[in-house]
């Protein structure tokens, strides 16, 4: 009773609910939604776990937009820095059709990242530096970045037959799951670790929550919020290689498209304030996996990729307003008004 | 007795887990300016708040001119005549005078706001309270004071039977109070009901009729101001004995300066800020800096934390040339800043007290070397218990707390650092008179038992007095005097600034 009720006002608890809802919805109306299947050669097969591996770019996302957004600021360039890292492994590794690679993949994908952690310092020093408004400093390289991709790509859609690179959005034979997932997993345990033993976290909130302060306490404002955007970056590179290996393509104007939006969606759903502050990574990662969940309903219920925005902008309509204020409000009113009959009955009962 | 304007009775208002107001009843009468006083969580506020409809009350009646009013919201409470003006002006900057008078209000003419209307009764209506201004200018054009009369002028015109001013000269210089006094009195005489709340003794002494003490949400009673003298008032205010609260007032004895120069001015200047201070700290000294609001006092603590640069002169810690840019850079030499705005500076309101608590020695090890939970948690509560902090536990919100509890979070953050020179910049303001004696108490403790050096910079001269063994005064950026022992007093100060004597 007493680990539900602090599990109840917890703050992963309406996202969690949020998702529950979502997974029981599906478990009456999607069949087999639960079903794992393992393939001859040790491979996990199932609707639960191509959730997963779709959703492992938008988790990585919303880890580096966590930290962004809980120095109150926002960085919506991400899609586009997805966009910049795909095409940099792609063109590094090269479209031979012999499926022979230019540059060796570690080097490819070293250099993807790198790329990503360039973008996330230069919005760091728009942002820390120059003073921009995060929103305005970010959406120079959301507009700039695919025209950047278009460049290094010379226009071109570079499909990559070098065939390890499949490897990195699919899976390794005798692994059971793709790796995307395992790339997920091991950022999440990275940004856990961090945050577990340094304390950039404490710092990111205080620069968030109140930034005057936070530099009178001699924390070095600048440098956090340098951090925090260059980590967004990383992410977004790494977010790169995923969505590339999905296609085995770099694509520069469709890849990671509106993915800041829904990373920016992830992390309010994940109970984190817009306006910075307090965060909540493991709320964001669960809503990531919410949306990617919502989407993949939607395609089994085959409702058509064009009216895909319709219902899926309904149903984030619907988990905003059970995560608003209001409803927790009345949540907490219910639990109040239970409580107390619950305590009357048992003092019936006494008197009995 | 004619009938009271307002008759509140047996008010009860519960807050989850605490009785705010239990019982209060509350009288005002027409013309008369009373004062509620209590320390901080006394429920002044709560009372307040109740009346004007910010709170729903649990319990009692409200009666005006002797007829039940229930309002539920500021603006109801406003049209029933109740009208507030807050400690913080609560007013939009970036909108003219006038708008902000008539926000919310406009005139009409044919439908649309009628500019020439607004513009010409505001002007009246601050020619009123004697203040003549352009009313077309945005209002952040103004000083403070002004923008506190342009928030008067707002509350009065609309029809107000009662004005509640709450703690509205805490960012006001003497002047600009006496003018204030004017203005209410003036609005006394009207025949409106006056609610006064401030920490100010000398000013409730000087303005209020009567006296309405509240301790713990519950009434201690009403007094006319002529008939209870101050230190009565303050032991009822703080619940405790008449002798000791004399106690309270007599001051430990000041701290002796060690030999050793802490840190040393020689006629620094910043550019713009400070034109010309020199200054000798020792270890173990509490230096004041007195002076008027601007003079310069919030500046050279500054400048001796690194938030202001050095542009002339030399400023020396320990013999060394100080070489201060940042925050960092003062921390790493020892130096701890309570900074004046304790809500923009100082706390991190949606963080817990124990990681308010750390924060600055966590900042001087570095992100990397974390402060082990367990560690934090013994650091926490060693100095909640030390600085004797009133919460419910240390992981409460900090913003939760009140005003003086806040300022103990702050001065636990610094004295959890180590630090060789505490600087408090006005330490004590909007804070109830125990603690207040309490943080005078500690800095002169820490001087003497640990050898710090401190510096103290308040407006009440008569804080200072006490609390200090050498005195800074400043006038217009610069230096003007410094007093040591037995010129320390109020009117060496106020000779100092005044310029009469060098």
């Amino acid at each position: 009773m007493e680990k539900w009720k602090s599990f109840t006002s917890s703050s992963l608890f309406l996202p969690v609910v949020a998702l529950a809802v979502l997974v029981i919805f599906n478990a009456i109306f999607v069949d087999g939604f639960f079903s794992i299947q393992i393939t001859e050669d040790g491979r996990l097969f199932g609707r639960i776990i191509d959730i997963l591996n779709r959703s492992s770019s938008l988790i990585i996302l919303s880890l580096g937009m966590t930290l962004v957004i809980a120095t109150s600021g926002i960085d919506i360039s991400v899609g586009a820095v997805v966009a910049i890292s795909a095409a940099v492994v792609c063109t590094l590794i090269g479209g031979r059709g012999d499926g022979v690679a230019e540059t060796p993949m570690f080097l490819a994908i070293l250099a993807a990242v790198g790329i990503g952690v360039l973008c996330g310092l230069w919005n760091g020093l728009l942002v820390a530096k120059f003073k921009i408004q995060a929103v305005v400093a970010t959406l120079i390289l959301m507009t700039a970045g695919r025209g950047i991709a278009q460049l290094m790509t010379e226009g071109q859609i570079i499909t990559v037959y070098y065939k390890p690179f499949a490897y990195i959005s699919g899976v390794i034979p005798g692994m059971p799951l793709p790796t995307n997932i395992f790339i997920a997993l091991a950022m999440v345990l990275l940004v856990v670790i961090v945050m577990k033993k340094t304390s950039i976290g404490l710092f990111v909130q205080s620069v968030g929550i109140n930034a005057t302060a936070a530099k009178h306490v001699g924390i070095n404002v600048t440098m956090v919020l340098f951090l925090v955007y260059a980590f967004s970056g990383f992410c977004a590179g790494v977010s790169g290689l995923i969505e590339s290996s999905f296609i085995r393509a770099a694509d520069a104007n469709n890849a990671g498209l509106n993915m800041e939006m829904d990373a920016i969606l992830a992390v309010a759903l994940g109970g984190t304030l817009l306006s910075g502050g307090k965060f909540y990574l493991g709320g964001s990662v669960i809503g990531a996996i919410t949306i990617q969940t919502l989407t993949t309903t939607m395609y089994a219920m085959g409702i058509s990729a064009d009216q895909l925005p319709v219902v899926k902008a309904i149903a984030v309509i619907i988990i905003c307003l059970i995560q608003s204020n209001k409803a927790r409000e009345l949540f907490e009113k219910w639990k109040g008004n239970r409580n107390d009959s619950a305590s009357v009955t048992t003092k019936v009962k006494a008197v009995e | 007795m004619a009938q009271a304007l307002l008759e509140m009775r047996n008010i009860d208002k519960v807050f989850p887990g605490v009785k705010a107001l239990s019982n209060v009843d509350f009288t005002l009468h027409a013309g008369e300016i009373h004062s509620l006083m209590g320390e901080n969580g006394a429920g002044k506020s709560t009372l307040v708040k109740v009346l004007t409809g910010v709170y729903p009350r649990d319990g009692g009646t409200v009666r005006l001119n002797g007829e039940e009013i229930n309002p539920r919201t500021p603006k109801e409470a406003q049209e029933c005549g109740i009208s507030t003006v807050y400690q913080e002006v609560n007013l939009c900057t970036n909108l003219t005078v006038a708008e902000n008078i008539f926000i919310g209000r406009e005139p009409k003419k044919y439908g649309l706001i009628d500019w020439k209307e607004i513009n010409r009764r505001s002007k009246e209506l601050l020619k009123k309270l004697s203040v003549d201004i352009d009313v077309t200018k945005s209002l952040d054009h103004y000083p403070v004071a002004i923008q506190q009369m342009v928030a008067i002028a707002r509350a009065v015109d609309v029809d107000a039977k009662i004005l509640i001013l709450d703690e509205p000269t805490s960012s006001l210089d003497e002047g600009e109070t006496a003018r204030l006094f004017k203005i209410v009195r003036q609005l006394q005489q009207r025949g409106m009901g006056i609610i006064f709340i401030s920490h100010f003794l000398e000013q409730i002494y000087e303005i209020c009729d009567h006296i309405t003490i509240l301790r713990n949400g519950e009434l201690v009673g009403a007094y006319e101001v002529a008939k209870l003298p101050r230190l009565e008032l303050i032991a009822k205010m703080v619940g405790k004995d008449l002798n000791d609260v004399k106690d309270m007032d007599k001051m430990a004895e000041k701290s002796v300066p060690h030999e050793e120069v802490f840190i040393e001015a020689d006629h620094v200047a910043s550019f713009g800020q400070i034109a010309d201070v020199a200054l000798q700290l020792h270890r173990g000294e509490v230096m004041g800096f007195a002076g008027l609001l601007g003079s310069g006092r919030t500046e050279t603590a500054e400048m001796m934390f690194g938030l202001k640069p050095v542009t002339g002169g030399s400023m020396k810690i320990k013999g060394k040339e100080a070489g201060l840019r940042h925050p960092m850079d003062a921390m790493k030499a020892k130096i701890a800043f309570c900074p004046e705005d304790r809500k923009l500076a100082g706390i991190i309101g949606d963080l817990t007290v124990r990681e308010n608590i750390i924060l600055a020695l966590q900042a001087l090890d570095g992100m990397f070397r974390h402060i082990p939970y367990d560690k934090q948690v013994e650091l926490a509560d060693k100095f909640i218990d030390r600085l004797k902090i009133k919460v419910s536990d240390r992981e409460q919100l900090i913003k939760n707390l009140s005003g003086g509890n806040q300022q103990k979070v702050i001065i636990a953050r610094w004295l959890a650092a180590n630090p060789e020179l505490l600087i408090l910049d006005e330490p004590t303001r909007g804070i109830d008179v125990g603690t207040k004696t309490e943080i005078q108490k500690m800095a002169v403790e820490l001087a003497k038992s640990q050898g710090m050096a401190v510096v103290f910079i308040s407006s009440e001269m008569d804080e200072m007095v006490r609390t200090c063994s050498k005195l800074i005064v400043m006038r217009d950026r610069k230096k003007v005097a410094e007093l040591t022992g037995n010129d320390i007093s109020s009117e060496g100060v106020m000779r100092a600034i005044a310029g009469g004597d060098n």
